[in-house]
């Protein structure tokens, strides 16, 4: 994933703030690691190295971890947000299969972000509503009985609004400038 | 407490040195107990291979005898009924995984699982569970050797290499369940990473996971 412009000052000043206000211990990797994510949204290569390096532990551990637990993303949220369900109920319904129409309208995998950073993919177990199976959340929206027709809806909305947005020709701060999305 | 505890292991009496681990009483005195796992130099065991299982007299249940120290007049049996089922099962779990074409392989024949399969009479083509078949690309980035993850059985003696012998910190493991592997940062080739392009990988692998590009050949 490309770094944005002036990412790579925010990561590199949000490390040292957090290593600076924790002690530098192997046993403080996880609270560290979930403050650096909660200030960047993910861990991004270059935190994990520079956290690697403040505590003493190879890189290679941090990635482990970081790879471990299912809290941790690799990759920055997207502008749109995508969690599919996979819970007991969802899965029996075919989750799998609204997941996998998401991929290949995407065209990237589960866990992953669009380079343009305008869409992220999640699995999630359970979201609470399993009478609607299979669930998708859409940024905050719940969508119920999602089939891969459906999921075609979700992805002509979510491009339509997008493709809005570019026309006001109003970058948000922070994002990417409206001709480099395209 | 005198320097030296009499245990039995299998109707024989023998005399190790307190503080030893069972296992590595067992296997200096020539009495075979399976392991992949186990590192003697180790203070915490891994004790996450499953195989060297054994039945101690006193105990309710078998126990890892990498975890186990010593005590005299310790009563230990290494083939019981129960530590043959928990053996099996635990080495077919393994195997379910593993890439058994033995003869492309280039530990064949100096392959601990085949040692194992060999020692206990246990099938290394197991029917119990469903084999999984994973696609890997093939690591070939390092000048002298390779890393094929097909045939990892992810007991850490790699790992273990790389930070206490050859001090790199290079590899680790990553990612969790069914999808744990032996990784470097990132997933990059090994070329690419710090790994200080020596060959203890290689050297400790008990299969043909790490193995010499020369061997191979």
């Amino acid at each position: 994933m490309q770094l944005l412009e002036g990412e790579k000052e925010l990561i590199l000043a949000c490390v040292d703030e957090v290593l600076s206000n924790n002690s530098k211990n192997r046993e403080n990797l996880i609270p560290i690691l979930q403050k650096v994510q909660v200030r960047l949204g993910y861990l991004p290569p270059l935190a994990m190295e520079k956290i690697a390096e403040g505590i003493k532990v190879p890189p290679a551990d941090v990635y482990g971890l970081a790879t471990f637990y299912n809290q941790f993303r690799l990759n920055p949220p997207g502008k749109h947000q995508v969690k599919v369900c996979l819970g007991t109920a969802c899965y029996m319904a075919g989750g799998d299969i609204t997941l996998e129409s998401f991929e290949r309208r995407m065209k990237i995998k589960e866990s992953e972000t669009s380079p343009d950073r305008l869409y992220s993919l999640e699995r999630v177990a359970c979201v609470g509503c399993c009478t609607m199976a299979p669930v998708v959340v859409v940024d905050e929206e719940v969508e119920g009985k999602v089939t891969p027709t459906r999921v075609d809806g979700i992805m002509l909305a979510l491009n339509e609004e997008n493709d809005k947005s570019n026309l006001e020709q109003e970058p948000e701060q922070g994002r990417m400038d409206s001709d480099e999305l395209k | 407490m005198s320097e030296y505890v009499n245990i039995t292991i299998d109707d024989r009496q023998i005399k190790v040195r307190a503080g030893e681990k069972l296992l590595w009483a067992a296997l200096d005195n020539d009495i075979y107990i399976p392991h992949l796992c186990a590192i003697r130099e180790k203070e915490r065991p891994n004790a996450g291979c499953r195989l060297c299982f054994v039945e101690i007299e006193g105990d309710t249940r078998p126990a890892t005898s990498c975890t186990r120290t010593v005590e005299d007049g310790m009563v230990v049996r290494t083939r019981t009924p129960r530590v043959d089922r928990l053996v099996k099962t635990a080495f077919e779990l393994i195997l379910s995984d593993h890439n058994l074409k033995c003869r492309e392989c280039p530990a064949n024949r100096n392959c601990a699982l085949q040692t194992i399969a060999k020692k206990r009479g246990i099938k290394l083509r197991q029917g119990r569970f469903k084999t999984i078949v994973r696609e890997f690309e093939l690591d070939e980035s390092p000048d002298d050797f390779a890393f094929d993850r097909s045939r990892c059985v992810l007991c850490g003696q790699c790992v273990w290499a790389d930070r206490e012998v050859a001090k790199t910190g290079a590899i680790g493991f990553a990612n969790r369940g069914l999808n744990r592997v032996v990784t470097t940062f990132r997933d990059r080739p090994l070329a690419e990473s710090n790994c200080a392009k020596c060959t203890f990988y290689a050297d400790v692998c008990p299969v043909g996971a790490f193995y010499y590009k020369k061997a191979a050949e």
